[in-house]
Protein backbone atom coordinates (compact mmCIF):
# COMPACT_ATOMS: atom_id res chain seq x y z
CA UNK A 1 0.00 0.00 0.00
CA UNK A 2 2.00 3.61 -1.10
CA UNK A 3 2.07 6.30 1.47
CA UNK A 4 -0.61 8.60 -0.10
CA UNK A 5 -3.27 5.67 0.22
CA UNK A 6 -2.40 4.80 3.67
CA UNK A 7 -2.82 8.67 4.53
CA UNK A 8 -6.28 8.80 3.58
CA UNK A 9 -7.56 5.46 5.21
CA UNK A 10 -5.51 6.63 8.42
CA UNK A 11 -7.59 10.35 8.04
CA UNK A 12 -10.56 8.52 7.94
CA UNK A 13 -9.61 6.31 10.83
CA UNK A 14 -9.08 9.29 12.97
CA UNK A 15 -12.63 10.88 11.91
CA UNK A 16 -14.27 8.39 13.34
CA UNK A 17 -13.80 9.90 16.61
CA UNK A 18 -15.60 12.82 15.58
CA UNK A 19 -19.02 10.53 15.98
CA UNK A 20 -18.51 9.73 19.39
CA UNK A 21 -18.00 12.96 20.65
CA UNK A 22 -21.27 13.41 18.84
CA UNK A 23 -22.41 10.69 21.05
CA UNK A 24 -20.92 12.37 24.03
CA UNK A 25 -22.76 15.63 23.36
CA UNK A 26 -25.80 13.82 22.47
CA UNK A 27 -26.10 12.53 26.24
CA UNK A 28 -25.24 15.81 27.61
CA UNK A 29 -27.89 17.28 26.27
CA UNK A 30 -30.12 14.60 26.51
CA UNK A 31 -29.55 14.29 30.22
CA UNK A 32 -30.08 17.81 30.62
CA UNK A 33 -33.42 18.14 29.43
CA UNK A 34 -33.99 14.48 31.03
CA UNK A 35 -33.84 15.98 34.41
CA UNK A 36 -34.64 19.90 33.40
CA UNK A 37 -38.27 18.72 32.50
CA UNK A 38 -38.10 16.76 35.42
CA UNK A 39 -37.84 19.60 37.03
CA UNK A 40 -37.99 23.26 35.17
CA UNK A 41 -37.25 25.35 37.78
CA UNK A 42 -34.05 24.17 38.87
CA UNK A 43 -32.52 24.35 35.14
CA UNK A 44 -31.71 27.94 34.32
CA UNK A 45 -29.74 27.33 37.22
CA UNK A 46 -28.11 24.54 35.63
CA UNK A 47 -27.37 26.11 32.29
CA UNK A 48 -23.41 26.87 33.06
CA UNK A 49 -22.92 23.09 33.92
CA UNK A 50 -24.64 22.48 30.65
CA UNK A 51 -22.56 24.18 28.05
CA UNK A 52 -18.95 23.62 30.06
CA UNK A 53 -19.84 19.57 29.90
CA UNK A 54 -21.20 20.20 26.39
CA UNK A 55 -17.51 22.04 25.85
CA UNK A 56 -15.85 19.51 27.40
CA UNK A 57 -17.51 16.92 25.06
CA UNK A 58 -17.00 18.80 21.69
CA UNK A 59 -13.03 19.16 22.71
CA UNK A 60 -12.63 15.56 22.31
CA UNK A 61 -14.13 15.28 18.97
CA UNK A 62 -12.29 18.46 17.70
CA UNK A 63 -9.10 16.59 18.18
CA UNK A 64 -10.06 13.86 16.22
CA UNK A 65 -10.88 16.07 13.46
CA UNK A 66 -7.03 18.05 13.83
CA UNK A 67 -5.49 14.43 14.28
CA UNK A 68 -7.49 13.92 10.92
CA UNK A 69 -6.56 17.44 9.49
CA UNK A 70 -2.90 17.06 10.65
CA UNK A 71 -2.51 13.81 8.77
CA UNK A 72 -4.07 15.09 5.18
CA UNK A 73 -1.95 18.31 5.22
CA UNK A 74 1.13 18.24 7.42
CA UNK A 75 2.73 15.19 7.54
CA UNK B 1 1.47 34.47 -2.67
CA UNK B 2 0.30 38.21 -3.80
CA UNK B 3 -3.24 38.57 -3.61
CA UNK B 4 -3.85 39.34 -7.45
CA UNK B 5 -2.02 35.96 -7.58
CA UNK B 6 -4.32 33.93 -4.99
CA UNK B 7 -7.46 35.86 -6.62
CA UNK B 8 -6.25 34.41 -10.40
CA UNK B 9 -5.10 31.09 -8.67
CA UNK B 10 -8.74 30.65 -7.00
CA UNK B 11 -10.63 31.43 -10.32
CA UNK B 12 -8.54 29.16 -11.73
CA UNK B 13 -9.54 26.40 -9.69
CA UNK B 14 -13.42 27.07 -9.47
CA UNK B 15 -13.14 27.15 -13.25
CA UNK B 16 -11.52 23.68 -13.10
CA UNK B 17 -13.92 22.58 -10.58
CA UNK B 18 -11.70 21.72 -8.13
CA UNK B 19 -11.93 21.95 -4.67
CA UNK B 20 -9.60 23.50 -2.66
CA UNK B 21 -11.19 23.85 1.36
CA UNK B 22 -8.03 25.53 2.39
CA UNK B 23 -7.24 28.44 0.13
CA UNK B 24 -10.19 30.67 2.15
CA UNK B 25 -7.45 30.66 5.30
CA UNK B 26 -4.33 31.79 3.69
CA UNK B 27 -3.00 34.79 5.22
CA UNK B 28 -2.04 37.34 1.88
CA UNK B 29 -0.03 40.61 2.91
CA UNK B 30 -1.97 43.76 1.67
CA UNK B 31 1.15 46.58 3.19
CA UNK B 32 4.12 44.36 2.94
CA UNK B 33 6.70 45.50 5.78
CA UNK B 34 9.81 43.85 7.14
CA UNK B 35 11.61 45.47 9.68
CA UNK B 36 14.76 44.21 11.05
CA UNK B 37 14.41 40.46 9.62
CA UNK B 38 10.89 40.28 10.88
CA UNK B 39 7.84 39.91 8.72
CA UNK B 40 4.96 42.25 10.07
CA UNK B 41 2.68 43.26 7.25
CA UNK B 42 -0.83 44.15 7.46
CA UNK B 43 -2.22 41.61 6.25
CA UNK B 44 -6.30 40.32 5.69
CA UNK B 45 -6.21 38.93 8.87
CA UNK B 46 -5.15 42.25 10.50
CA UNK B 47 -7.71 44.06 8.10
CA UNK B 48 -10.35 41.59 9.42
CA UNK B 49 -9.19 42.18 13.14
CA UNK B 50 -9.45 45.90 12.61
CA UNK B 51 -12.82 45.94 11.00
CA UNK B 52 -13.96 43.64 14.14
CA UNK B 53 -12.69 46.39 16.17
CA UNK B 54 -15.33 48.86 14.22
CA UNK B 55 -17.85 47.02 13.99
CA UNK B 56 -17.70 46.52 18.31
CA UNK B 57 -17.16 50.32 18.43
CA UNK B 58 -19.30 51.60 16.43
CA UNK B 59 -21.94 49.40 18.35
CA UNK B 60 -21.25 50.23 21.56
CA UNK B 61 -21.00 53.89 20.63
CA UNK B 62 -24.79 53.93 19.10
CA UNK B 63 -25.48 52.15 22.38
CA UNK B 64 -24.04 54.51 25.01
CA UNK B 65 -26.65 57.07 25.04
CA UNK B 66 -27.77 56.49 28.57
CA UNK B 67 -31.18 57.55 28.47
CA UNK B 68 -33.39 56.52 31.16
CA UNK B 69 -35.62 55.16 29.04
CA UNK B 70 -33.68 53.21 26.44
CA UNK B 71 -33.95 53.09 22.97
CA UNK B 72 -33.64 49.67 20.73
CA UNK B 73 -29.91 50.12 20.05
CA UNK B 74 -29.37 51.01 23.76
CA UNK B 75 -31.31 47.57 24.94
CA UNK B 76 -29.49 45.70 22.46
CA UNK B 77 -26.29 46.94 24.28
CA UNK B 78 -27.74 46.94 27.36
CA UNK B 79 -28.64 43.59 26.88
CA UNK B 80 -25.06 42.53 25.77
CA UNK B 81 -23.64 43.64 28.83
CA UNK B 82 -25.67 42.61 31.53
CA UNK B 83 -25.20 39.27 29.82
CA UNK B 84 -21.48 39.01 30.81
CA UNK B 85 -22.25 40.57 34.00
CA UNK B 86 -24.82 38.32 35.00
CA UNK B 87 -21.93 35.18 33.82
CA UNK B 88 -19.63 36.76 35.76
CA UNK B 89 -21.11 37.56 39.00
CA UNK B 90 -22.52 34.01 38.91
CA UNK B 91 -19.25 32.26 38.45
CA UNK B 92 -16.47 34.07 40.02
CA UNK B 93 -19.30 36.13 42.33
CA UNK B 94 -19.46 39.66 43.69
CA UNK B 95 -15.31 39.67 43.40
CA UNK B 96 -15.80 38.99 39.66
CA UNK B 97 -17.07 42.68 38.54
CA UNK B 98 -13.31 43.51 37.86
CA UNK B 99 -12.55 40.73 35.22
CA UNK B 100 -16.03 41.50 33.34
CA UNK B 101 -14.31 44.03 31.41
CA UNK B 102 -12.03 41.44 30.27
CA UNK B 103 -14.06 38.54 30.07
CA UNK B 104 -16.96 40.99 27.62
CA UNK B 105 -13.79 42.39 25.44
CA UNK B 106 -12.91 38.11 24.66
CA UNK B 107 -16.31 37.52 24.33
CA UNK B 108 -17.46 40.21 22.14
CA UNK B 109 -14.64 39.94 20.05
CA UNK B 110 -14.72 36.72 19.39
CA UNK B 111 -18.34 36.60 18.49
CA UNK B 112 -17.97 39.32 16.13
CA UNK B 113 -15.03 37.84 14.13
CA UNK B 114 -16.69 34.77 13.97
CA UNK B 115 -20.07 36.64 13.04
CA UNK B 116 -17.82 38.45 10.22
CA UNK B 117 -16.14 35.60 9.09
CA UNK B 118 -19.35 33.82 7.92
CA UNK B 119 -20.46 36.63 5.61
CA UNK B 120 -21.38 35.47 2.05
CA UNK B 121 -18.41 37.58 0.41
CA UNK B 122 -17.52 35.11 -1.70
CA UNK B 123 -20.07 35.88 -4.32
CA UNK B 124 -17.68 37.89 -5.72
CA UNK B 125 -15.87 36.34 -8.12
CA UNK B 126 -12.35 36.15 -6.12
CA UNK B 127 -12.73 37.42 -2.45
CA UNK B 128 -14.14 35.49 0.88
CA UNK B 129 -14.35 36.64 3.75
CA UNK B 130 -11.26 35.75 6.41
CA UNK B 131 -12.46 34.60 10.10
CA UNK B 132 -9.64 35.75 11.98
CA UNK B 133 -10.46 33.38 15.07
CA UNK B 134 -9.58 30.10 12.38
CA UNK B 135 -5.76 30.36 12.92
CA UNK B 136 -4.10 29.16 15.99
CA UNK B 137 -2.24 31.75 16.43
CA UNK B 138 -5.10 34.10 17.38
CA UNK B 139 -6.74 31.77 19.54
CA UNK B 140 -3.83 30.83 21.23
CA UNK B 141 -2.84 34.47 22.04
CA UNK B 142 -6.36 34.93 23.47
CA UNK B 143 -6.15 31.69 25.66
CA UNK B 144 -2.68 32.56 27.13
CA UNK B 145 -3.75 36.03 27.88
CA UNK B 146 -6.46 34.23 29.71
CA UNK B 147 -4.64 31.63 31.16
CA UNK B 148 -1.81 34.28 32.45
CA UNK B 149 -4.25 36.31 33.81
CA UNK B 150 -5.66 33.30 36.05
CA UNK B 151 -1.53 32.56 37.00
CA UNK B 152 -0.97 35.85 38.14
CA UNK B 153 -4.69 36.58 40.07
CA UNK B 154 -3.73 33.20 41.89
CA UNK B 155 -0.61 33.76 42.51
CA UNK B 156 -1.25 37.91 43.61
CA UNK B 157 -3.97 36.62 46.12
CA UNK B 158 -2.85 33.42 47.38
CA UNK B 159 1.27 33.83 46.96
CA UNK B 160 2.23 29.81 46.99
CA UNK B 161 -1.00 28.52 49.02
CA UNK B 162 -2.14 28.50 45.05
CA UNK B 163 -0.60 24.96 44.37
CA UNK B 164 -3.51 23.80 47.04
CA UNK B 165 -5.32 23.88 43.52
CA UNK B 166 -4.09 20.74 42.44
CA UNK B 167 -5.18 18.90 45.83
CA UNK B 168 -9.25 18.84 45.42
CA UNK B 169 -10.74 19.22 48.87
CA UNK B 170 -11.00 15.79 51.14
CA UNK B 171 -8.66 13.81 49.16
CA UNK B 172 -7.71 10.71 50.92
CA UNK B 173 -3.47 10.88 51.42
CA UNK B 174 -2.86 7.34 49.26
CA UNK B 175 -4.85 8.99 46.35
CA UNK B 176 -2.33 11.92 46.33
CA UNK B 177 -0.27 10.57 43.97
CA UNK B 178 -2.34 9.62 41.43
CA UNK B 179 -4.23 12.99 41.89
CA UNK B 180 -1.81 15.50 41.85
CA UNK B 181 -0.22 15.00 38.59
CA UNK B 182 -3.35 14.57 36.73
CA UNK B 183 -4.70 17.85 38.44
CA UNK B 184 -1.42 19.80 37.35
CA UNK B 185 -1.95 18.36 33.51
CA UNK B 186 -5.52 18.93 33.51
CA UNK B 187 -4.31 22.73 34.64
CA UNK B 188 -1.73 22.91 32.30
CA UNK B 189 -3.57 21.58 29.54
CA UNK B 190 -6.31 23.97 29.45
CA UNK B 191 -5.02 27.22 27.32
CA UNK B 192 -4.30 24.33 24.70
CA UNK B 193 -7.52 23.11 24.96
CA UNK B 194 -9.53 26.69 25.29
CA UNK B 195 -7.34 27.84 21.73
CA UNK B 196 -8.43 24.49 19.85
CA UNK B 197 -11.59 24.34 21.09
CA UNK B 198 -12.62 27.95 19.15
CA UNK B 199 -10.01 27.41 16.37
CA UNK B 200 -10.58 23.79 15.50
CA UNK B 201 -14.88 24.50 15.16
CA UNK B 202 -14.00 27.68 13.37
CA UNK B 203 -11.86 26.10 10.59
CA UNK B 204 -14.05 22.77 10.46
CA UNK B 205 -17.29 24.59 10.09
CA UNK B 206 -15.99 26.97 7.14
CA UNK B 207 -14.49 24.17 5.33
CA UNK B 208 -17.83 22.08 5.38
CA UNK B 209 -19.43 25.22 3.64
CA UNK B 210 -17.05 25.48 1.18
CA UNK B 211 -17.00 22.08 -0.01
CA UNK B 212 -20.62 21.63 -0.22
CA UNK B 213 -20.97 25.30 -1.89
CA UNK B 214 -18.41 23.60 -4.19
CA UNK B 215 -20.53 20.57 -4.80
CA UNK B 216 -23.40 23.18 -5.59
CA UNK B 217 -21.44 25.38 -8.21
CA UNK B 218 -19.95 22.37 -9.68
CA UNK B 219 -23.24 20.03 -10.38
CA UNK B 220 -25.22 23.47 -11.46
CA UNK B 221 -22.17 23.93 -14.20
CA UNK B 222 -22.07 19.99 -14.97
CA UNK B 223 -25.30 20.45 -16.41
CA UNK B 224 -26.56 17.22 -16.19
CA UNK B 225 -29.78 16.50 -13.97
CA UNK B 226 -27.84 14.45 -11.89
CA UNK B 227 -25.75 17.45 -11.56
CA UNK B 228 -28.73 19.45 -10.74
CA UNK B 229 -30.06 17.17 -8.29
CA UNK B 230 -26.88 16.71 -6.29
CA UNK B 231 -26.67 20.60 -6.46
CA UNK B 232 -30.33 21.09 -4.93
CA UNK B 233 -29.47 18.15 -2.29
CA UNK B 234 -25.64 20.24 -1.43
CA UNK B 235 -28.08 23.41 -0.85
CA UNK B 236 -30.76 22.24 1.03
CA UNK B 237 -28.00 20.88 3.31
CA UNK B 238 -25.85 23.68 3.53
CA UNK B 239 -29.32 26.44 4.37
CA UNK B 240 -29.19 24.09 7.81
CA UNK B 241 -25.81 24.39 8.42
CA UNK B 242 -25.38 27.52 7.85
CA UNK B 243 -28.17 28.00 10.46
CA UNK B 244 -26.27 25.48 12.68
CA UNK B 245 -22.89 27.57 12.05
CA UNK B 246 -24.40 30.51 13.27
CA UNK B 247 -25.40 29.03 15.98
CA UNK B 248 -21.69 27.25 16.80
CA UNK B 249 -20.45 30.96 15.78
CA UNK B 250 -22.33 32.33 18.87
CA UNK B 251 -21.83 28.76 21.08
CA UNK B 252 -18.17 29.15 20.98
CA UNK B 253 -17.62 33.05 22.01
CA UNK B 254 -20.29 32.24 25.11
CA UNK B 255 -18.04 28.71 26.01
CA UNK B 256 -14.87 30.39 25.71
CA UNK B 257 -15.91 33.12 27.60
CA UNK B 258 -17.73 31.12 30.36
CA UNK B 259 -14.54 28.28 30.57
CA UNK B 260 -12.14 31.78 31.17
CA UNK B 261 -14.94 33.09 33.71
CA UNK B 262 -14.59 29.90 35.49
CA UNK B 263 -10.87 29.21 35.24
CA UNK B 264 -10.51 33.03 37.05
CA UNK B 265 -12.73 31.65 39.76
CA UNK B 266 -10.30 29.33 40.29
CA UNK B 267 -8.08 31.72 41.17
CA UNK B 268 -9.90 34.06 42.84
CA UNK B 269 -11.91 31.83 45.33
CA UNK B 270 -9.38 28.52 45.55
CA UNK B 271 -12.10 26.07 46.69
Amino acid sequence: MDLEAAKMIGAGLAAIGTGAAAIGVGFVFGQFLNSALRNPAAADGQQGRLFLGFALAELLGLMAFTVALLILFVF
Amino acid sequence: MGRAQARKRNCQLAAEGKIDPMHQFTVDQIVPLHIGGYDISFTNSAAWMVLTLIVIGLFMWGGLKRQVVPGRWQVAVEGLTGFIDNMVTMNIGPEGKKFAPYIFTLFSFILVANLLGMLPLAIIPGYHAFTSTSHFSITGVLAIVSFSIVLIVGFWRHGLHFFSLFVPQGTPVWMLPLIVPIEIISFLVRPFSLALRLFVAMISGHILMEVFGSFIANGVSSGSPVGLGVSLVSFLFIVGVGALELLICALQAYVFALLTSLYLNDAVNLH
